[in-house]
């Protein structure tokens, strides 16, 4: 379905595709990407796990040794392949396995989501959480809360101008399409 | 024996790039010698039909730069495309999309409206407005589409090699030229730029403190930098480490920090992300207010790490709500 | 470096009997593994870490179907290790492979049975996108060397040294005190039963002495270490006790014969209850029996005027005023970190009244007036002189206090029923604790108890208040908890019962061997339950009090732990380093320094010469800190590079 950008009325077919577009009427189900350390939030994960403490299915954890390790490059390429949140989880401050890893992981987190922000992504998307190794209960709430936000928030729209480009060398006239303006009533001198 | 046939273009740029090519100074002249340029807007007066007159493979090179958001500049960059041998991404427009590509941050009416009604500087009518097709005496005319999102040079088309830079550094087009000519070009995708980061090229490198630390970020009309110490070790957000060298470290001998035009090595994936990371990694802090108020030292996060990048990122854009009928604004 | 070329993936579903079969479908899970870019085998099988399950995946590489595995099982953390060694059975790196954690993180976490599917089938997809990307290494090792290092000589250093030496390994014992013997070598009797310090200790001490394969440096501190685990570098330096140790007898004859003959500095083995002399030895059993010369109290350092009768005195000629300090280096396969404790000081808690009122004493105060050879040889008299009739002992000083330590000491209670019991016997005394709880959990501590109460000591329940002074009488001001009234209790004497605090310079200590310490101060145990002894740097243990309050049965009970750990590391004689560890692409990188600064363990170093900063894999820990800072790209950690993680995220995300 072509997506069209910085208009505001779509044109009349385009208005009734949509309407008949089921997919466009199925609830949203987030997904969220989560970077856990191993040392405290995946053996916290673990511990939820062993105490079946259930939660939503929207998580995908991706193990990393230490927060420390986290490279904001991967939050992006995280909402690039389709995620509509980040989780990051480490140890509390003063606790690190690796004694600091997780303090260099809150300076990047929050000059990341200061840039995000410009970039129109909201805070909820982005969320980094300190959970210890006991505290399976935490992830649980957490990602549960999380999940439950981004619902209400709705899918990261990465505008397919971003993907659409990707496909402009094969089908660039769906580009072209799109004509320069129209709203307005526009009149020559 | 005839010369090699190259051609030169620009789609979304300053012509920057065009002056960097004449800043070659006296290999200006040794180049023209080299080769024969047969398309030049700026400088020569040849037209697009010259260039659809040549048969295809017929130039050796066309070194296009500026950014693409036009539907002109994408029936000329696929013209020259097709009539080229190798394509080089010439600046850091065309290889990231470059200054213009934070036009990524604003919808294309916001654009329009600003520059057309609402700029302090305007005294025309509100009502004047670019339309697509327009009626005059002399006939009807016509102008290009205007995408809604500004795209480097290889979205558009089959890019052969980049050359980076805010201009590129005359040293390394003479290099590039040369080793044209000469049939040295190395294999197709490669940046021509050494693949390491400014600060091994630096003159003020040993002056950095082995563990730097930042305590205050400061911008460059705040202070007087002392030119004998490393930028970022005085607070200024220099992206030398995150930057390809090339450039003989141009803007630090002037006493103004990186700002990153060369743009990332090889070995990154999404520039702005990972500069960000090495500059938040030096922050020096004690407790969350700290961190607050460093990150808010650095105003405008997109327009430092993403100066020259942001199409090239891997989130290209300022990203739009669904609004009521399904239309993305 | 992303991986090219075709792989050949194995992937093998878990069922782990029900617990994931039951949640997840675990055949349409194999039919989409099978559907995955570089998948050559897919199979599901009921316990994957069982042997079958194990020779699945090895007769699967032995066969040439597969060069790389992913097993969608349970959590990394359970079976990582495992399956890493099914791989290297099979005959290819243990390391090209990857877990999907689809129980813990799926089946047991997800109601819904369609949802489980899905999310489980996206992290095999992250796992084989993964593991298409990981690099062929193989394990690593380095050499032990055979001696070790034991840092602190009181009972944790002794009964560590003594147990290596036991073993034939040769050990340096230093400690930076004149004497081995910490704490224990100034109490007077121990709990719970009783039996005299001094007397149990100094056979232990003597040992150490005698022992050939101990090389015991007193006097001594640890300047500098380096290196790493296996082999460490550590420069130690001897400050001069102006008496050579090699000669001297400890006849003390230069003592009496120094013209000083009454102590003229506080005497810190007393607690400053009396004063020492310039030349002096701590206590009689001190260990080496050697003297030692005072720089600061003697005259002769001020004013090179003394005609030194201690030089004449001494027969053996072993005075010498000529000493200086000593370096002396020496490379260890291990380190056991027992350097003790400090008591809480009591003037953090002015409502006490330490330090204002001459009655108010500290419980080590107390123990060194108990003790027959302290400032009162045994007795137990005041610094007024007086004896006193009612003494008031005063439990958690400076512990189970927000305001000071919050954690319990853990000793104090049984300490203050021994000094109950010791003050009574020695002067007749009323005694009355007033405590908070009672604990007494260990090998006969509560008959301790039960024989203290029965002995006529009295107990408040309640926290005390306050210490005040009227009409010639220390005021202990108290709510009784369990007669529900505030009490203000006349006494002639206070003890506070102090707890536990790690050493003034513990953290310089823990920076200087690169450990951690947990926000209390104590150094930082590899696991609170299953590695008390070892630390997070590997050839680093922890003996004793330094890692946490505790008496002396436990205090004996780690150090002989963290002995046999030690004898372990020494007898295997290598060490597994870190697989995951960071390094830096010499090519690549630019000298911007970003990383160096990055490294909680200093295992990056920049060379100038060459602008190339390079990390030593046996000191990286692999936490990849410096890997996400470098701003270029030209470090990257094993089995987590980018080109790995960005794979993964593929995968999960279907992209």
């Amino acid at each position: 379905m072509p997506d069209t950008a910085g208009l505001v009325k779509l044109p009349e077919e385009m208005a009734a595709a949509l309407a008949t577009d089921d997919t466009a009427k199925q609830p949203f189900a987030p997904t969220i990407v989560a970077f856990f350390c191993t040392w405290c939030t995946y053996t916290a994960a673990d511990m939820a796990g062993l105490s079946r403490m259930a939660y939503s299915p929207a998580i995908r954890v991706v193990r990393l040794m230490c927060s420390g390790r986290l490279d904001p490059q991967f939050v992006v390429a995280a909402f690039r392949h389709g995620a509509d949140g980040v989780l990051i989880g480490g140890c509390h401050p003063g606790d690190c396995h690796y004694q600091e890893g997780n303090y260099k992981a809150l300076r990047r987190v929050a000059l990341l989501r200061s840039l995000l922000g410009q970039l129109g992504i909201e805070p909820q998307r982005l969320r980094l959480e300190w959970i210890s190794a006991s505290e399976g209960e935490k992830v649980q709430r957490v990602c549960n809360e999380m999940a439950e936000q981004l619902r209400e928030l709705g899918p990261l729209r990465l505008g397919s101008q971003g993907l659409q480009a990707e496909q402009v060398q094969n089908g660039h006239q769906e580009y072209l399409s799109i004509d320069t303006h129209d709203p307005v009533e526009a009149t020559t001198p | 024996m005839t010369k090699p046939k190259v051609a030169f273009y620009w789609c979304a740029s300053c012509g920057g790039c065009e002056e960097a090519v004449v800043d070659l100074d006296e290999d200006l002249l040794a180049a023209t010698s080299l080769v024969d340029v047969v398309f030049w807007p700026v400088a020569l007066d040849f037209k697009r039909e010259d260039v659809e007159a040549l048969e295809d493979g017929e130039l050796v090179a066309s070194f296009i730069n500026g950014a693409v958001r036009t539907s002109e500049q994408e029936e000329m960059v696929a013209l020259l495309r097709r009539k080229s041998q190798a394509v080089v991404a010439f600046g850091s427009c065309a290889v990231l999309g470059g200054i213009p590509g934070l036009a990524n941050l604003y919808d294309r009416e916001a654009i329009l409206s600003t520059v057309y009604r609402e700029a302090p500087s305007l005294e025309v009518p509100a009502t004047t407005f670019p339309m697509k097709q327009t009626r005059v005496d002399e006939g009807e005319l016509s102008l290009p589409t205007l995408w809604s999102s500004v795209c480097t040079l290889d979205d558009v088309i089959d890019v052969d090699y980049y050359l980076p830079g805010c201009a590129p550094p005359p040293r390394l087009i003479w290099a590039a030229l040369s080793a044209l000519v000469e049939g040295r070009l190395p294999e197709k995708g490669a940046v021509l730029a050494p693949d390491v980061a400014l600060c091994s090229e630096c003159p003020l490198s040993a002056t950095k403190p082995e563990k730097l630390s930042v305590s205050r970020f400061r911008r460059p009309h705040e202070f007087l930098a002392d030119p004998e110490l490393c930028l970022l070790a005085q607070g200024l957000v220099c992206l030398g480490p995150a930057t390809r060298a090339g450039c003989e470290a141009v803007c630090i001998a002037g006493n103004m920090p990186c700002t990153g035009c060369m743009g990332p090595t090889t070995r990154v994936t999404d520039y702005g992300a990972k500069a960000l990371s090495g500059i938040a990694s030096l922050l020096a802090a004690d407790d969350d207010a700290d961190i607050t108020a460093r990150t808010a030292e650095i105003v405008d996060p997109v327009g430092t790490f993403y100066r020259y990048s942001l199409p090239a990122s891997l989130l290209r854009q300022r990203v739009g709500e669904t609004v009521g009928n399904g239309a993305i604004k | 470096m992303p991986n090219a070329g075709p792989v050949k993936v194995g992937v093998y579903v878990c069922h782990c009997g029900l617990n994931i079969a039951s949640k997840v479908d675990v055949s349409q899970m194999v039919a989409y593994a099978a559907t995955l870019p570089g998948v050559s085998v897919a199979r599901e099988y009921k316990f994957m870490c069982a042997d079958p399950g194990q020779e699945l995946i090895q007769q699967d590489i032995k066969d040439g179907l597969v060069d790389r595995v992913v097993v969608a099982s349970c959590s990394p953390l359970m079976h990582e290790a495992t399956f890493r060694r099914a791989t290297s059975a099979g005959g290819i790196s243990p390391f090209l492979f990857q877990m999907a954690n689809i129980r813990e993180d799926v089946a047991w976490v997800t109601d819904d049975r369609d949802a489980a599917t899905e999310k489980a089938k996206a992290l095999v997809g992250g796992a084989v996108r993964r593991v298409s990307e990981h690099e062929s290494f193989e394990r690593r090792y380095v050499p032990v060397h055979p001696e070790v290092l034991v840092v602190g000589g009181g009972i944790a250093g002794i009964h560590a040294a003594l147990v290596m030496a036991e073993a034939g390994k040769h050990v340096y014992l230093v400690e930076k005190e004149a004497t081995i013997g910490g704490h224990m070598a100034r109490f007077d009797k121990t709990f719970p039963t009783l039996d005299c310090s001094a007397c149990i200790l100094t056979p232990k001490m003597s040992s150490v002495r005698a022992n050939p394969n101990i090389t015991l440096w007193t006097y001594s501190d640890v300047e500098s270490v380096s290196g790493f685990s296996g082999d460490f570098v550590v420069r130690v330096r001897r400050r001069p006790r102006y008496v050579n140790e090699d000669l001297c007898t400890g006849c003390l004859s230069c003592i009496d014969a120094c013209i000083y003959k009454r102590g003229r500095t506080d005497d810190p083995w007393n607690e400053g209850l009396s004063k020492r002399r310039p030349i002096y030895m701590a206590f009689p059993q001190a260990t080496p029996s050697v003297v030692v010369v005072d720089p600061e109290a003697c005259v002769d350092f001020r004013t090179h005027k003394c005609p030194r009768p201690c030089v004449d005195a001494c027969e053996r000629n072993a005075m010498d005023f000529d000493q200086k300090p000593r370096i002396e280096q020496i490379k260890v396969g291990a380190i056991i970190l027992a350097t003790g404790f400090h008591t809480f000081d009591a003037r953090r808690i002015p409502a006490y009244g330490y330090d204002r009122y001459p009655g108010v004493y500290t419980s080590l105060e107390v123990e060194r007036l108990l003790n027959a050879s302290g400032p009162t040889n045994g007795e137990l008299v005041m610094r007024d002189g007086s004896h006193p009739r009612r003494v008031a002992i005063v439990h958690c000083v400076g512990s189970r206090d927000a305001n000071t330590n919050a954690y319990c000491s853990r000793v104090c209670c049984m300490y203050s029923l021994k000094l109950a019991h010791l003050v009574r016997e020695r002067s007749g005394a009323e005694v009355t604790e007033f405590y908070i709880d009672l604990r007494t959990p260990g090998k006969g501590y509560e008959e301790f108890y039960e024989k203290i109460q029965k002995e006529g000591t009295r107990f408040v329940r309640g926290r005390v208040a306050q210490v005040t002074e009227e009409d010639g009488a220390l005021v202990v001001h108290a709510t009784d908890t369990i007669l529900g009234k505030v009490r203000r209790v006349p006494v002639d004497m206070v003890i506070l019962a102090v707890g536990m605090e790690p050493q003034p310079d513990a953290e310089d200590v823990r920076r200087l061997f690169n450990i951690g310490c947990g926000a209390e101060g104590f150094f930082t145990e590899r696991h609170p339950k299953l590695a008390p002894v070892s630390t997070f740097t590997d050839g680093i243990f922890l003996a004793g009090a330094c890692q946490g309050p505790k008496d002396i049965p436990d205090t004996v009970a780690q150090a002989g732990a963290a002995a046999a750990e030690v004898l372990a590391m020494v007898d295997r004689g290598s060490v597994e380093i870190e697989p995951a560890t960071a390094f830096i692409d010499a090519a690549v990188c630019s000298g911007c320094r970003t990383c160096v600064g990055m490294c909680p363990f200093s295992a990056i170093s920049f060379d100038a010469a060459t602008n190339v900063a390079t990390v030593n894999e046996v000191l990286c820990k692999g936490c990849g800190t410096c890997v996400a800072a470098c701003p270029s790209g030209a470090a990257q950690q094993r089995l987590f590079t980018d080109a790995e993680i960005f794979a993964e995220l593929e995968g999960l995300l279907y992209a």
